[in-house]
């Protein structure tokens, strides 16, 4: 039921952006209305049956505190760590200098939706790429700079685990 | 405001290139993935402010539909972000179960892994 609900108005959202300007009804016209209504109902049904376990994962995506601090997360820490993360595989690209290895981490988040907020921060961020996550959310991560075979989360990426557990968690 | 756009689409000109370049430069598919990733991410994203800064500067001066495009550009933006570290994800995961070694890789905490079948 949740399920379905979250992802219909997610649905609705997204098309309502879409179609802007279309009409005089505020700013979309009656079709767009109808026919955006008539698919997010569809697609909610949908996911309702395909979409996985988690009931708790979608009250959180109902909550507007986790989104400020989500947007607040992706502008302040996460643009500047995208920033740097740049210029250190420019760096690498130019002068060829790498030290890849693939590593493990143990982050201890207990959500899905904390790990894959988790793991796609470290994808984007200076030198490391997820490669896996098992069953315990221990994380598979590939650095290009290996400074510590057996490293603790912060070491690798910083306070991103804080983040993601104070956003989603 | 031209020029703002124009350095704008610079900076995401030069990260795009290096992210192609990095594509020729690096040894295996991982390190490549990073560069691929990453580089075209934000250059994109760059190249995408370009456009949302043309679409409001149209909406300055009056231009019907100018808000659209950006609007539209924005949307682009945040599936990309999305799609981007999941797509490369999928890709590092499948090579590495696939049987792919990191090439020059000073430890690999991956080797020995038991992996379950998934239902």
């Amino acid at each position: 039921m949740l399920r379905s609900l979250t992802t219909g108005l997610g649905a609705l959202v997204i098309y309502l952006i879409l179609t802007m300007e279309s009409g005089s009804l505020g700013l979309w016209s009656l079709e767009e209305l109808i026919v955006g209504a008539v698919l997010a109902l569809g697609v909610g049904l949908i996911a309702g049956r395909v979409l996985g376990k988690g009931e708790a994962d979608y009250k959180k995506l109902l909550n507007p505190r986790r989104w400020a601090l989500f947007l607040v997360y992706l502008v302040g820490p996460f643009f500047f760590a995208m920033f740097r993360a740049n210029l250190d595989v420019a760096y690498r690209v130019i002068t060829g200098r790498i030290k890849p290895g693939i590593i493990k981490i143990s982050p201890g988040l207990k959500s899905d939706l904390a790990a894959s907020l988790l793991g796609n921060s470290i994808t984007l961020t200076p030198g490391t790429l997820t490669v896996d996550i098992d069953k315990e959310n221990n994380f598979y991560i590939h650095w290009i700079n290996v400074r510590n075979p057996q490293p603790s989360p912060e070491e690798v990426c910083g306070r991103f685990p804080r983040w993601a557990r104070r956003i989603a968690e | 405001m031209v020029i703002f756009i124009y350095v704008l689409l610079g900076i995401g000109v030069l990260f795009n290139g290096l992210g192609s370049f990095a594509l020729l430069r690096f040894p295996d598919v991982f390190t490549r993935l990073h560069g691929a990733t990453k580089c075209t991410t934000f250059g994109s994203i760059f190249t995408i402010l370009a456009t949302v800064a043309y679409g409001f500067w149209g909406v300055a001066r009056g231009i019907q539909g100018d808000l659209t495009l950006a609007i539209h550009a924005l949307l682009a933006l945040i599936a990309l972000l999305l799609t981007n570290p999941t797509g490369a994800h999928a890709i590092a995961r499948g090579a590495r179960r696939s049987g792919v070694l990191p090439k020059r890789a000073v430890v690999d905490a991956y080797e020995g892994y038991k992996f379950e079948e998934e239902e």
